[in-house]
C-alpha cells in the first residue's frame, strides 16, 4: 500500500488537493457482482486532528455528484465546499474536536477508482470495463480505508442522499464499528420513481453521439450535452415546486416578452442550463452511469428478505434520521420506514421531519433546525459514549 | 458545552409519574413533549429515556438535549416496537388526543411491561357544574382551544378509564388523584369520590 498526494486525475484536473492511497494489491475487493476489483485508489481528504485512541474520527458521506472536498473552496470550480455550512471550527461538526474523513466514493472521477481511471491491465481507461458497483461496494471500500487509518471504530458516520445510504449501510453492515448514525434525506431502497429519474438521466447520456458507447476518452471527445441535460433534469428532483417558484417564478431572462421561439426566455431556463452546463466540467459520464446504477440497486431489505427490521437487529449504534417535509425524492415515508424498522428492533433512534419548502436539497443548505437538532444529538453522543476530546 | 443543561424541578403530575418509575429502566415517553419529564428521568433516575413527539419543535428540543425523540404520534408510530420494549411506556395527557384509545392503551401494555397513563378528569365536579350551570362544552382550565378546534376528542373521566382497563383486561396497580392545589390522593377502584374531586388522573397499570 503506497500513499501519495493526488497526482492523477482521469478528469485531468491536474493536482488535486487531499490524499490518495492504493489498497486491496493483497487482498482484492469482492464486489456484490462478483466482480473482483484490486488494487483500487481511494482519494480522500480530512480536516482537523485524529487524537491518540483515534476514537474522533467521523466519517462524511457524499451524495451521488460530490466528492471528498466538503469544507473547503472546490479544486475544480473554486465554490465552497458542498457542507461548508456543517463542517469547520466550531460548526456542527466541529474539526476543533473531531477528526473528519471524507472519501471519493468507488465509481467516482475525483481519483477514486471510477470508470475513467487507468485500467492496469489495458494501460486505457476502464470505460464500460469498469465493473458494476453498489453502495455496498462503496463502504466496502471505505471499510478499507477506516483499516487502512488503524481506526478500529468510527464516532458517526454522517450524510445526506446516497450519502444516508451508505450510513445505513455502514450501520447494517460494520455496526460495531461505528457508535452513531446520521442518514439524512436519505432512502433504505430506491423506490420506482427514484429509478425512473436516474433512467432518464442515463438515457440522455447514452444518447449523445459523443458517449461513443462509453469509449469517449479515448476517442478524445466528452458526452457534455448528454451530462447536462441528466444533471438539469436531476436538479429539478433536488428542489421542490414553491422553492422553484420561488427563486424563479415565470420571470424572463434579461428580456422584457417572450421571443417566440426556443431562447432560454425564462430564467428558470436560463438556470437549469447553466447548472448543466458547469457540471460538466467536474463531472465524468461515465461516472454518473455507475453512480446511479450503485444507487438503483440499493435495497437494504431485500438482503434480509424484505424485513428491513432485520438489517438493524441487535443493533448497538445510536440513530439521528432526518427528512425534509417538501422533499420528494426522497420523502418523509422512506426516513420513517428506517425509523419504524429501528422501533422493531428497540433501537436508540432520534427522528425529525424538517419543516422547509427548499425541498431533496434542504440538508446541503442553511436550515436552522436541522444543525441545532444534529448539535444538541453529536452533543448526547458525545456524553453517552463517554468520548473525552 | 458538553454537560447536561440543568433540569429545574418538574410540573406536580410530571413528579408523580416519575415517582411511579424504578431507577436504571428503559423508559419510552409518548408525547414527551419539551423532554422535561425524560431529561428529569435520564439525570436523576439513570433512565434509558426515549420518547415520541409530534411538533417539529418538541422533537428539536429533546434532541438538543441529547435526549433520542422521533417524530410521531401514538396512533401510528407505537406498533413496530418489539413486546416487553420497554419497562415503562409513559402517556402523559395525550390519551385524549389519540383516534383510538382503546388501541393506544393496548399498545402501551404491550411494548411497556407496564403503562403510566395520566389524563384531565372530564369527571370533575369542575365540569360537570360548568356544563350545568352554563349549557356549554366545559373547556378545562388551562386549555386554549374550544369544543370545534381542540385536539382532543376522546375526554374521560376516571370511571371510564377504569371500565376501559377492565375490558381490556388489565391490572391497575396504582391510581392517584391531583387536584389544582397539587393535593394527591390515592384511587380506589369504582370510587365515585376520586371521579369528583381529582382534576387529573395518573394510572400506573400492566396486562395481566
Amino acid at each position: 500500500m503506497t500513499d501519495s498526494t493526488v497526482t492523477h486525475s482521469p478528469m485531468d484536473h491536474g493536482e488535486l488537493p487531499g490524499h490518495q492511497v492504493e489498497l486491496g494489491a493483497d487482498a482484492p475487493l469482492r464486489l456484490d457482482s462478483g466482480a473482483v476489483l484490486g488494487p483500487y485508489t481511494i482519494a480522500y481528504q480530512t480536516y482537523g486532528t485524529l487524537n491518540a485512541d483515534k476514537s474522533n474520527a467521523i466519517l462524511v458521506c457524499h451524495a451521488l455528484t460530490g466528492d471528498q472536498y466538503p469544507a473547503e473552496a472546490h479544486p475544480v470550480t473554486g465554490k465552497d465546499g458542498w457542507w461548508d455550512l456543517m463542517i469547520g471550527a466550531g460548526k456542527v461538526i466541529d474539526t476543533d474536536q473531531f477528526f473528519v474523513i471524507c472519501t471519493n466514493v468507488l465509481g467516482g472521477c475525483m481519483g477514486t477508482s471510477g470508470p475513467s481511471s487507468i485500467d492496469p491491465s489495458t494501460g486505457k481507461p476502464y470505460g464500460l470495463d469498469f465493473p458494476v458497483i453498489t453502495i455496498g461496494d462503496m463502504v466496502r471500500a471505505q471499510a478499507m480505508l477506516i483499516d487502512h487509518l488503524g481506526i478500529n471504530k468510527l464516532f458517526c458516520v454522517i450524510g445526506g442522499s446516497m450519502g444516508a445510504m451508505q450510513v445505513l449501510e455502514w450501520a447494517s453492515k460494520y455496526g460495531d464499528r461505528l457508535y452513531a448514525a446520521v442518514p439524512i434525506a436519505g432512502a433504505p431502497r430506491h423506490s420506482a420513481q427514484n429509478i425512473a429519474f436516474h433512467e432518464v438521466g442515463r438515457q440522455a447520456i447514452m444518447a449523445d453521439p459523443d458517449w461513443c458507447q462509453g469509449n469517449y476518452i479515448p476517442e478524445g471527445k466528452r458526452p457534455r450535452r448528454g451530462l447536462a441535460v441528466a444533471r438539469m433534469e436531476a436538479h429539478i428532483t433536488y428542489l421542490s415546486e414553491p422553492a422553484l417558484h420561488r427563486k424563479f417564478g415565470r420571470r424572463l431572462q434579461e428580456r422584457e416578452k417572450v421571443t417566440y421561439g426556443f431562447d432560454a426566455d425564462f430564467e428558470v431556463e436560463s438556470y437549469l442550463r447553466h447548472q448543466g452546463s458547469t457540471f460538466v466540467e467536474r463531472f465524468d459520464a461515465n461516472s454518473y452511469l455507475y453512480i446511479t446504477r450503485a444507487m438503483d440497486y440499493f435495497d437494504l431489505a431485500a438482503e434480509h428478505n424484505g424485513v428491513l427490521a432485520d438489517a438493524f437487529r441487535d443493533t448497538q449504534v445510536r440513530f439521528c434520521v432526518v427528512s425534509f417535509s417538501s422533499d420528494w425524492l426522497y420523502p418523509t415515508i422512506e426516513s420513517r420506514a428506517v425509523v419504524h424498522a429501528l422501533n422493531a428492533v428497540a433501537a436508540n433512534v432520534s427522528f425529525l421531519e424538517v419543516q422547509t419548502d427548499k425541498g431533496h436539497d434542504a440538508f446541503l443548505l442553511d436550515e436552522p433546525v436541522l444543525h441545532e437538532t444534529l448539535s444538541g444529538f453529536i452533543d448526547g453522543a458525545i456524553r453517552h459514549s463517554g468520548l473525552s476530546l | 458545552m458538553n454537560a447536561l443543561p440543568t433540569i429545574g424541578p418538574l410540573r406536580s403530575d410530571l413528579q408523580l409519574i416519575s415517582d411511579m418509575i424504578t431507577p436504571d429502566s428503559r423508559v419510552l415517553d409518548v408525547g414527551c413533549g419539551d423532554g422535561a419529564l425524560l431529561a428529569f428521568l435520564a439525570q436523576e433516575k439513570n433512565v434509558d429515556a426515549r420518547g415520541i413527539e409530534l411538533s417539529q419543535e418538541g422533537v428539536n428540543a429533546c434532541v438538543s438535549l441529547g435526549l433520542s425523540v422521533i417524530q410521531g404520534d401514538a396512533d401510528t408510530d407505537l406498533a413496530d416496537y418489539p413486546t416487553d420494549a420497554f419497562d415503562y411506556v409513559v402517556l402523559g395527557q395525550t390519551l385524549q388526543a389519540t383516534r383510538s384509545p382503546k388501541d393506544v392503551l393496548e399498545t402501551l401494555v404491550r411494548i411497556g411491561r407496564y403503562a403510566v397513563v395520566s389524563f384531565v378528569n372530564f369527571g370533575h365536579w369542575r365540569t360537570r357544574l360548568s356544563l350545568m350551570l352554563n349549557g356549554r362544552v366545559p373547556v378545562p382550565a388551562g386549555n386554549q382551544f374550544g369544543w370545534h378546534d381542540s385536539p382532543d376528542i376522546h375526554l374521560c373521566t376516571v370511571l371510564d378509564f377504569v371500565d376501559l382497563s377492565e375490558e381490556l383486561g388489565l391490572k391497575i396497580d396504582k391510581g392517584l388523584s391531583l387536584d389544582r392545589n397539587d393535593r394527591v390522593r390515592q384511587i380506589k377502584t369504582g370510587s365515585h369520590m376520586a371521579n369528583l374531586r381529582g382534576e387529573q388522573a395518573i394510572f400506573l397499570l400492566h396486562r395481566e
